[in-house]
């Protein structure tokens, strides 16, 4: 079980800010893939991956990154802080 | 050296005066505010700013540590606010003291680059007519390139 995070347009498009989600995806885009086949509101979110970012754990990082041992995956446009 | 996430207003001048009081070791002291700005014209209701508990934090620290790790700072000072700003509130200020103004002024501007893209805010501005993300700048990103 791993908790899926959204922040920001992503959270209003899929519609809630966080759930738990079972999955042996072995990298955060095998888990992108896993959650645009469930419905069409993830697959409008996820549609353009170049314009959101991904943190594993609070950190940033890749679509590519593995996510062995991870507990929370946290999907958000580019921030806008400052 | 303070980081602060906060959602209460706060008083720039007082958080300055504060900062600088009693200060023998630097000859230099830079702050920074930043305010929520009206650019509709009178058409701003308000602006919300959303963050990532947990990992906004660890952001700020993470991005203070550098910028003391880069530059000779005799202090550092990061306030960044989230939740509903009126226009004119402030929303986050940094403050940088160092022995000379070159350092003073290099991590201030560090400071600011990193939190505008590295630092898991998202603002919305909110008008009478609708509501919508601000957009990050590919020149933002391209700021970090400088460091």
């Amino acid at each position: 079980m791993i908790d899926v995070l959204y922040f920001a347009w992503v959270r209003e498009r899929i519609g809630l800010p966080k759930e738990r989600v079972e999955t042996d995806a072995a990298t955060v885009a095998d888990l992108v893939e896993e959650l645009k086949a469930r419905e069409e509101r993830y697959a409008a979110a996820f549609a353009d991956l170049s314009s959101l970012r991904v943190a594993v754990d609070q950190d940033l990082t890749e679509f590519d990154a593995p996510l062995d041992g991870a507990r929370e995956v946290a999907f958000f446009p580019p921030m806008t802080g400052g | 050296m303070v980081v602060r996430l906060q959602q209460a207003a706060f008083d720039f001048g007082a958080e300055a005066n504060t900062f600088a009081a009693g200060r023998r070791d630097a000859g230099a002291i830079v702050t920074f505010t930043g305010i929520t700005r009206d650019l509709n014209r009178g058409g701003l209701d308000r602006m919300e700013i959303e963050h990532y508990p947990g990992m906004t934090e660890r952001a700020l620290q993470a991005i203070e540590s550098e910028a003391r790790a880069r530059w000779a700072l005799a202090d550092c000072l990061i306030i960044h606010r989230f939740g509903t700003m009126a226009p004119g509130d402030p929303i986050m200020m940094v403050a940088t003291a160092a022995r000379h103004r070159a350092e003073a002024f290099a991590a201030a501007e560090f400071l600011m680059d990193y939190l505008k893209s590295r630092a898991p805010f998202w603002k919305k501005e909110v008008t009478a007519t609708g509501e919508s993300w601000v957009e990050s700048q590919d020149t933002d990103e391209a700021a970090l390139k400088r460091w």
